[in-house]
């Protein structure tokens, strides 16, 4: 089959951004003393747009690309050209399959042909009877990247970043020859970092030396003249002058490869098990193929890729995926939802912090970082303010430490933070914020001395994560000053705020905080003054139903890995002993006491934290986890087991009831802010699309509400589609 | 630093050697050009890289200065170019830089002053060059001309405009004919590409790699100015721009260029210790003011200054490197020292006529090439790099060929302390 049959399939997307592919022919530099090797002709690959408009493969770029390739097959078999070159547009190689596209492809068939023509283009690019190099530039992403490794060689440049297969991330596999042709470039251990453990650890991406080092590329140029060096080492090249030393790559019918290969796949296998429960497809998928394709031809492999690509992307955790990382995390992250207009935004010169605990230390530690101002610290006394500020200085040492920031830069945020025990250095503050002890009482009382020293104009913000914003605004002079401010911990790391508009807040303090969300480089997110907002609701009400299933007489390892098919990121006791159970249990009293029995409060719990147990969990002899005889002895638990199945199904549900009522109450302006949060904010996996893709999935929605949260298609397969494989 | 020659006493004065020299490849200004669309400090970034690679005995850190000319400092030809060019370059960041400017002659000037500053003991090494992208910064884009030079007539209106100077210099030598100007370019076509086709000129460019919208990255390697092929009759039927039934066309003159040029120099002594290699000594220097008028009769009194200060004479010269702004002007040069118009001294590869000129980067193309001549003709033992210059003025550096048997520097495997105080007038 050539490019050209898959015309049936390009026309069904007349609106794609094509990226072109044009051909230059070029005499190549002669080496020294040498002629010139003869022409060489250079495909630039280029959607005419600028560098914020990525360059990606869509069918009708890939037809055009596969047209190019034949010609040039042709032009190399009647000798004018002596090899190919592919490089692309300022910035990137290529970013990848256009994902936009490919989660159109709605039926089966259609995704057959979309993963068999990425293998027919490259497989010409592959066989043009002449060498073929690529010069990586910038970004190759998946399709992108396997560009560069089907052809015969490869040049990076030091500036190149975004060099990545992130397929098991996206919920697809490298199958357009990456999976089969990478294990023998660099050996399957590095193979495997790339394919996996790189996807799975926040879809992390390789630079244009980390590239060289692994050894995908086979020789590195500096950006200032890389592209005239890549060419004048493919003159070299083509000449003999130079080859190729790949010090990875591996011969995988050696007894010794197919040892490293089994054991690498082994070690895939364990990390896909932590990172993810086994609960998507597609990274057990690329270890599957990856195992399988040693002792296959590369022809084999392809088939088998395409039959996996087929399959993979008529599944919904693949469209749950592009969803939330299209459609969310890049896309309306970068524009809250019922954020006020920015022009609004006051500037912000000077912060103020109240309280030098540990949350408020870490707060002043971010605002210096991020916004470079003036911040200071208030506490009662001067050995709590001076703790506070010692703990700033200290994380700026390691910061220095660990080379991540200079001498001149540590001089400058240290000298940014101060302390104080009057609150009278708040007086020429823009924004305060409070994080003291997590009572209505005292906060208000911090806000009204606050109020008798700042301007009219300062912003007033709490971090509290649990009570109502409107009863702290209450008695305030100037309420429309009161914003949440909502951090999740620990605060440097994760990426979510939670900006709370009270009833009365203005449209300039809440644009202000917007703002400073951005500038803090975090994702604000609208919500409404509700009891624990959105992520530590959901959080408490999914933990008070694994709780309340235990405290009933579920077993404990049943009830805490009963949400294994969901893939979390750690399981309900361990998240409640990493939150502190203490902790856990105040929020879950504030939503108790807001929204009643929904939010059982556990008399287990109480009795735990009443004796000082930190974790229901420890760590036995053997190092398994078990809960200590001393632990177990504190608690009494009911008659009423539930199996995993249960207590999976009536998480579900509650889940499915509570993000209901949240969004009837309009605590966000969509079922998508609910899953963007859960993203950024609990670190919840792509392929539940947060967690409202998952639970219309699960049919736990339709079961609980009546009705789906997304309509189909949006973060799954359309409607009327058969399930896929 | 390892010199002595900055001293708060007995002062001595060191040889400057031309080291290396290299260039793009010219193109044609203008949105059809090979550049149109590349940045002017890209260009020169190009070669100081190239210098490097090509000169791996030089370390980086030891390069004392970076002098980049360009007529117009500003865009991409603004921001202190010789800086900028290094930093981009990826030298390191102890290397400072800094922008010249004396329009035609800002590379030449560019190696004079750093030349200076080598002689006087402020520098060991250093890269000087231009750079000009005349299709981004027209000529006199964006300068603001004192009304006085009109209301006092202190220059012509006419001297602003180097054509109009041209057709002036034919007026005051009416001996210049155009089928006279027209011959000679005919041989610059001629003569630029017969060293092109003996490999003279590939040797001494750095490709460019150009991307341009709907065509994809290209790799520009050979100038795109030259015509070869070039007669008389081609050149008989074109317009006279500059006035009606003129003499002065586009093809007896330089056209408007792209392109950029670098070179290394060093103390005589630092070129022995990093095993850089000696391609030519500096001998002297000059520069002249002449009428803004007839600014195309500036090498005459530059060349006779330069001389002078050498202790030498125009006999003593074996090869002359001239720039080629037009045709009018070399010939007026040639007139004034009574030499033939085909004299083989003269441009023997050709000259800017076929191959572009590129205003503040073409003095050290002009060296380069002297260079590879001096390497080719071991007999001769001096030769003069020389230039017009806009609003009036005429550039000449003279150079020695250390391939000469008497040569008067320090050769590699020499001592060079010995030879650095012998004056001029010995020689």
């Amino acid at each position: 089959m050539s490019a050209v049959d898959f015309t049936q399939l390009a026309v069904l997307f007349p609106n794609e951004t094509v990226t072109h592919s044009y051909v230059q022919d070029i005499e190549l530099p002669a080496p020294a003393g040498q002629g010139s090797p003869g022409t060489f002709a250079l495909i630039t690959l280029d959607n005419g747009l600028d560098h914020s408009k990525p360059t990606t493969l869509g069918p009708n770029t890939l037809v055009e690309l596969g047209t190019v390739l034949e010609e040039l097959r042709e032009r190399a078999q009647r000798g004018e050209i002596v090899g190919v070159g592919v490089t692309g547009k300022p910035y990137y190689l290529v970013a990848g399959a256009d994902l936009s596209t490919v989660k159109t492809l709605d039926k089966r068939e259609h995704g057959l042909w979309m993963a068999q023509l990425g293998h027919d283009v490259y497989s010409t690019l592959a066989n043009l009877g002449v060498p073929s190099f690529a010069f990586i530039n910038g970004a190759a992403l998946g399709g992108g990247l396997e560009i560069a490794l089907q052809s015969t060689y490869r040049t990076v440049s030091t500036g190149a970043g975004a060099l990545a297969l992130p397929e098991a991330f996206i919920g697809l596999v490298p199958g357009w020859g990456g999976v089969y042709i990478l294990p023998r470039l660099i050996g399957p251990e590095n193979a495997v970092k790339v394919m996996i453990e790189n996807p799975l650890s926040n879809n992390r991406t390789l630079t244009g030396p980390q590239a060289f080092e692994l050894g995908i590329a086979d020789a590195m140029f500096e950006p200032a003249d890389f592209l005239e060096q890549s060419l004048a080492w493919a003159a070299k090249v083509i000449t003999g002058e130079t080859t190729a030393e790949r010090a990875n790559a591996v011969a995988p019918a050696d007894p010794d490869t197919a040892t490293r290969w089994a054991a690498a796949v082994s070690a895939g296998r364990a990390l896909v098990e932590a990172k993810t429960s086994n609960a998507a497809p597609a990274p057990a998928k690329v270890l599957d193929i990856l195992e399988g394709n040693r002792t296959m031809t590369q022809a084999e492999s392809a088939a088998l890729e395409c039959e996996t690509l087929a399959e993979l992307m008529q599944t919904d955790e693949f469209r749950a995926t592009v969803y939330a990382f299209l459609d969310l995390v890049q896309k309306r992250s970068k524009r809250p939802a019922g954020a006020p207009d920015r022009k609004l935004a006051r500037p912000v010169t000077k912060v103020g912090v109240v309280g030098a605990g540990l949350m408020a230390s870490q707060l002043a530690l971010l605002f210096a970082r991020q916004l470079k101002v003036p911040v200071v610290m208030t506490d009662i006394d001067q050995a709590r303010v001076d703790k506070g500020v010692g703990y700033v200085h200290a994380e700026v040492d390691k910061l220095l430490g660990k080379k991540r920031i200079s001498q001149d830069a540590a001089n400058r945020t240290k000298a940014l933070v101060t302390g104080s025990v009057s609150k009278d250095v708040f007086a020429d503050a823009d924004f305060v914020i409070e994080a003291v002890f997590e009572e209505l009482n005292v906060k208000k009382q911090v806000f009204a001395e606050l109020e008798a020293i700042v301007t009219p104009e300062c912003i007033l913000a709490t971090n509290t994560s649990s009570l109502s914003v409107t009863a702290m605004a209450e008695d305030l002079k100037h309420p429309e000053r009161l914003v949440g401010f909502h951090f999740f911990n620990p605060v440097a790391v994760m990426p979510l705020l939670e900006i709370v508009r009270a009833p009365r807040t203005d449209d300039a303090v809440l644009a202000t905080a917007f703002e400073l969300a951005k500038a803090l480089k975090k994702t604000g997110v609208l919500v409404k003054d509700a009891a624990a907002f959105v992520v530590n609701r959901i959080l408490l009400r999914l933990m008070g139903e694994v709780t309340a299933a235990f405290d009933e007489g579920t077993p404990a390892e049943v009830a805490d890995d009963a949400l294994r098919p969901m893939g979390l990121p750690m399981t309900p006791f361990t998240l409640g002993a990493m939150v502190g159970l203490p902790v856990a249990q105040h929020v879950q009293e504030s939503l108790h006491a807001a929204f009643g029995e929904r939010f059982t409060v556990s008399a287990n719990l109480q009795k735990l934290i009443d004796n000082g147990v930190k974790s229901l969990w420890a760590r036995g002899g053997d190092g398994q986890q078990e809960i200590p005889q001393s632990t177990l002895s504190l608690m009494s638990f009911g008659t009423n087991p539930s199996s995993s199945e249960e207590v999976l199904r009536r998480t579900q549900d509650a889940l499915a009831e509570e993000i209901g009522l949240m969004l009837e109450e309009g605590v966000v302006a969509g079922p998508e802010d609910i899953d963007l949060c859960m993203i950024l904010g609990a670190g919840w996996p792509m392929f539940l699309g947060g967690i409202t893709p998952y639970l219309d999935r699960v049919g736990a929605s339709e079961r609980v509400n009546g009705k789906r949260f997304l309509p189909p298609g949006v973060a799954s397969r359309p409607a009327g589609q058969p399930a896929g494989v | 630093m390892s010199h002595n020659g900055s001293s708060a006493s007995n002062r001595t004065v060191r040889d400057v050697v031309f080291v290396d020299g290299l260039r793009t490849p010219f193109g044609r200004a203008g949105e059809k050009g090979i550049y149109a669309g590349t940045r002017a400090d890209d260009l020169i970034v190009k070669c100081l890289r190239e210098l490097l690679r090509r000169n791996p005995s030089l370390p980086p850190a030891r390069i004392d200065e970076v002098a980049i000319a360009a007529t117009t400092q500003s865009g991409d030809q603004g921001l202190t170019l010789g800086r900028t060019a290094a930093l981009l370059a990826g030298l390191p960041r102890t290397v400072p830089g800094f922008a010249i400017d004396r329009m035609c002659a800002g590379a030449m000037t560019a190696v004079t002053s750093t030349a200076g500053g080598i002689g006087f003991g402020a520098y060991d090494v250093v890269i000087a060059g231009g750079v000009e992208h005349m299709g981004n910064h027209p000529m006199g884009s964006g300068a603001d001309p004192n009304p006085r030079f009109m209301s006092e007539r202190l220059v012509d209106p006419a001297a602003l405009n180097m054509g109009n100077t041209a057709e002036n210099l034919h007026d005051r030598f009416p001996s210049i004919t155009k089928k006279r100007t027209d011959a000679y370019a005919v041989a610059s076509q001629r003569k630029f590409d017969e060293a092109r086709s003996k490999g003279r000129i590939q040797q001494d460019l750095v490709p460019v790699a150009t991307l341009k919208p709907g065509q994809g990255w290209t790799l520009n390697t050979v100038d795109e100015p030259p015509r070869p092929g070039t007669t008389m009759a081609d050149l008989a039927t074109l317009r006279t721009p500059f006035r009606s039934h003129g003499r002065v066309t586009a093809g007896n003159a330089a056209g408007l260029n792209d392109g950029a040029t670098a070179a290394i120099l060093a103390s005589a002594e630092t070129a022995i210790e990093l095993g850089l290699p000696v391609r030519m000594r500096l001998v002297s220097y000059a520069y002249a003011g002449v009428e803004p008028e007839v600014m195309g009769i500036g090498p005459v009194p530059a060349t006779e200054k330069a001389l002078k200060n050498a202790g030498l004479s125009i006999e003593d010269i074996g090869l002359f490197e001239i720039n080629e702004a037009f045709a009018v002007q070399v010939l007026s040069f040639l007139e004034h020292f009574g030499i033939a118009d085909d004299d083989p001294r003269v441009n023997r590869y050709g000259g800017a006529i076929a191959v572009g000129h590129p205003l503040a980067s073409s003095g050290v193309r002009l060296m380069n090439q002297l260079a590879r001549q001096f390497e080719e003709d071991p007999s001769v033992r001096y030769g003069i790099t020389t230039m017009c210059v806009g609003l009036g003025m005429g550039a000449t550096v003279i150079w020695e060929n250390p391939y000469h048997a008497d040569y008067s520097g320090a050769r590699q495997g020499e001592s060079a302390a010995t030879t650095a105080t012998v004056s001029e007038g010995a020689a």
